[in-house]
């Protein structure tokens, strides 16, 4: 087959995509390309030297932290299982706090619409605050420990497990759940006969889930004094030790890494 | 005996679900009901258990107007009827015994129930139902694992162990082949004369509801617009409740009886 | 109903039984693990709580007005350092989506790609930002680049799952016009993947709002910064300031975000 040129002047030939689309696309192009440029130069305005300089800098900088220093782990094991430790019973009392929010905010349970609002409503602030954030309040109020973290974590994962599982219900088989009201079954013993067999998988899941996300916020607790490996990386990130700090940033690494994939094949089995 | 009394629904969304309802049926009938799908037979049988609410008339069920139950006394008035769906609402994920034992909730304190703590005799009684449609050897099965055919009878255990005076089935058979519709059916008939529970089932096919019917009640735009004996009723009448000349698809076939 | 006796459970298998004994001993370890683990000193938190609640919590319900204009500014900056942050990522993640895809660039590739994710979204990054605040200085630029890596490994898996979906018949069907692989790329593929692209991009822009939020706690810019200095001078008005102003920018953009992304897709 020969193309033919067509012989159509260029502007009489159709394009293939409408006039208006096209000058969208380019406006909406050039509008996030400006931000970004402005974002650029916004972040940068402080920074001596130019990027350029940083850059050459960061060689320099990354060979202080090599040979990371792994004559520590010893020293350091004890917080680094604390701060598992923390992981665990912050996401075992909001997987148990979870119940209530997740049904109370689930469409085909709670039928009372103003009451399903309120936790909807509520969920979502609880969700736009930072786990750090939490942490740094939670310190100012209860002071440094392991307490105030343990209470950011919770809280923290409260907000996306309950808006997960209420998720999870109202995508239920809701069948069973009339059939169970058609035999005289109370609000009650409906929700623990058709809906908890049904959620009962995912919700093991989703809690291992938040897990996960938990062990990751965890370990930098510390640096606003809320517990854990956190706050022995800031000692030593103070003391300009670096070497330390990479072997503790290492263990980290290998911690998130070994959970995630245990956590993984769990979830793999349950569903 | 249950008494609809110029019983009407509206749907909130304006849909005219039933329309000056008046029908009586006695103890111990078994009634079939009917009509093209739309026609407001599942909506009657729903008022009956109050899974539907009518917005004008009474609903007499043992001489009580039922319409303005709530809470104990509605539950308490579903405990009395069983209800059979279309699609079995089985807990899929539960095992069968579990299935059926949810029939006894209506009767069994909440915290009992809710940790497994049911008498031995509700225990007894559901493994007696389910004895009486055959299916007791699966009773560690997950809900899951069985055909269609088999998840119907044990729906019909967990209505068995609920010891209803009244059953309603909505559609039972509309998911299931021929010979197992016919099953299903058999069974129904044969629980209606054996404990004289009255039995009102949906259908949509004409040869079936022929079959098993002692009377027939036809539904068309929300109106009963035949009710009589099975005696009465000819393909005629099947015209008239249907408002076309019958098809091939109104008969479910295979009447080989089980 | 004489008949009160049921048949016996059929028995589980050895194995099934040991596995359940096993894993219930493996909880129950864990938890006293975990509980001998964590002492936390109750007479202190208590002791602090009651001192504290009422100074603290009627500050940061009185939200102190007069930082308004210095919090917004740094909001500001929070937002563009999750902006640039993100659409470095978007850029970065497409290249290496591509290589850990398995239906483009073949297994080896494939696999050697997919560890590279998972060892990137490994870092949180908040450590990320350490690190680059230690190279390139404590600057909001140090917290574009840790978003940006941070994001690249999230957005990554994601792309080269959205690849791995999508319809491998259209590419036959140019591989038969004799097309090569740079027009497959843009005819074939390309078409298939941007919305879904785009989609998570933004999706990923709400995330790194809230993430570059807290960047400042190590330096890094935003607003971050201040949560530290309320924080340090317990200025519980300002932090009551600051924290109304993370609810309503990432509430807002979150609502944003999710109707961009319905009209995409």
């Amino acid at each position: 087959m020969t193309k033919e040129k067509p012989s159509l002047t260029a502007d009489k030939t159709p394009s293939i995509y409408p006039a208006k689309t096209k000058m969208q696309v380019t406006l909406i192009f050039f509008v996030i390309i400006g931000i970004y440029l402005f974002s650029m130069y916004w972040t940068q305005r402080e920074m001596v030297g130019g990027i350029g300089g940083a850059l050459g800098n960061m060689y320099v900088v990354i060979e202080k932290f090599f040979p990371p220093n792994f004559a520590v782990l010893p020293a350091i094991w004890e917080p680094m299982a604390q701060t598992i430790q923390m992981a665990i019973l912050a996401t075992t009392v909001s997987a148990i706090l979870t119940v209530p929010l997740a049904l109370l905010s689930a469409q085909n349970v709670t039928t009372f619409k103003p009451l399903y609002y309120l936790t909807r409503t509520f969920l979502n602030i609880l969700r736009t605050i930072p786990d750090l954030v939490l942490a740094v309040l939670f310190v100012g109020l209860f002071g440094i420990g392991l307490f105030p973290g343990i209470l950011a974590l919770i809280v923290f994962s409260l907000g996306i497990l309950a808006k997960l599982i209420s998720e999870t219900i109202e995508s239920v088989d809701m069948n069973p759940m009339e059939a169970m009201r058609a035999s005289g079954g109370n609000t009650l013993q409906v929700i623990w006969y058709a809906l908890v067999p049904q959620v009962a998988p995912q919700f093991a899941s989703l809690v291992l889930y938040v897990f996960e996300i938990n062990i990751r916020a965890s370990v930098v607790l510390g640096l606003v004094g809320a517990g854990g490996i956190g706050l022995i990386l800031n000692q030593q990130l103070g003391f300009y030790n670096y070497p330390n700090a990479m072997a503790i940033i290492i263990l980290i690494f290998v911690v998130v890494i070994v959970i995630e994939f245990i956590s993984n094949k769990i979830r793999e089995a349950l569903l | 005996m249950i008494e609809f009394k110029d019983v009407s629904l509206v749907y909130p969304n304006g849909t005219q679900g039933l329309k000056n309802i008046n029908v009586k049926i006695n103890d111990g009938e078994f009634v079939v009901i009917v009509g093209l799908s739309g026609a407001g037979k599942s909506t009657f049988i729903r008022s009956i258990n109050r899974l539907v609410t009518p917005t004008s008339g009474s609903l007499l069920i043992d001489n009580e107007d039922i319409l303005s139950y709530h809470g104990k006394n509605l539950r308490k008035l579903r405990t009395k009827t069983g209800m059979i769906f279309q699609n079995y609402n089985l807990v899929k994920r539960s095992n069968v015994l579990k299935n059926v034992l949810a029939g006894r909730l209506g009767h069994t304190g909440t915290l009992r129930s809710i940790l497994n703590l049911y008498k031995k005799e509700d225990i007894g009684l559901a493994y007696e139902s389910l004895k009486r449609v055959n299916i007791e050897e699966k009773l560690y099965n997950r809900a899951d694992e069985l055909s269609g055919g088999q998840q119907q009878r044990v729906s019909i255990a967990r209505v068995l162990t609920q010891q209803p005076n009244y059953i309603l089935a909505d559609e039972p058979v509309a998911s299931l082949d021929p010979p197992t519709s016919h099953q299903v059916m058999t069974y129904l008939k044969k629980i209606n004369k054996e404990d004289n529970i009255t039995t009102i089932v949906n259908l949509h096919f004409i040869d079936m509801a022929m079959e098993y019917a002692d009377r027939i009640i036809g539904m068309r735009a929300g109106e009963v617009v035949f009710d009589g004996p099975v005696s009465e009723v000819s393909e005629q009448t099947f015209e008239e409740i249907y408002g076309r000349s019958i098809r091939e698809d109104d008969l479910r076939g295979g009447a080989n009886k089980s | 109903m004489e008949n009160y006796s049921l048949p016996p459970k059929p028995k589980n298998s050895l194995w099934k039984k040991i596995k359940t004994i096993v894993i219930t001993l493996l909880v129950i370890g864990l938890y006293v693990w975990t509980f001998t683990g964590i002492d936390i000193e109750w007479s202190r938190v208590i002791e602090r709580a009651l001192n504290n609640f009422q100074r603290v919590i009627p500050k940061l319900l009185s939200p102190d007005w007069s930082a308004t204009s210095e919090v917004a500014l740094a909001m500001l900056e929070t937002v563009f350092i999750a902006f640039a942050g993100s659409l470095m990522a978007a850029i970065l993640a497409v290249p290496i989506a591509f290589l850990a895809a398995n239906n483009m660039m073949g297994k080896y590739l494939s696999v050697i790609g997919k560890w590279i994710l998972s060892a990137v979204r490994a870092f949180p990054d908040i450590i990320l930002a350490i690190l680059f605040v230690v190279a390139v200085g404590p600057n909001a630029f140090a917290g574009v680049l840790a978003i940006a890596i941070g994001s690249t490994g999230m957005l990554g898996k994601m792309f080269s799952e959205i690849i791995e979906s999508i319809d491998m018949d259209i590419v036959e069907a140019m591989q038969a016009n004799g097309a090569n692989r740079i027009q497959i790329l843009f005819y074939a593929v390309m078409p298939q993947i941007i919305p879904e692209f785009l989609s998570y991009a933004i999706y990923r822009f709400e995330v790194d709002i809230r993430a570059s939020s807290i960047l400042g706690i190590v330096g890094a810019g935003g607003i971050g910064t201040m949560i530290i200095f309320a924080s340090n001078n317990r200025n519980w008005n300002e932090m009551g300031t600051i924290l109304l102003a993370i609810i309503i920018v990432v509430t807002i953009i979150d609502f944003a975000s999710a109707r961009i992304r319905r009209k995409i897709v």
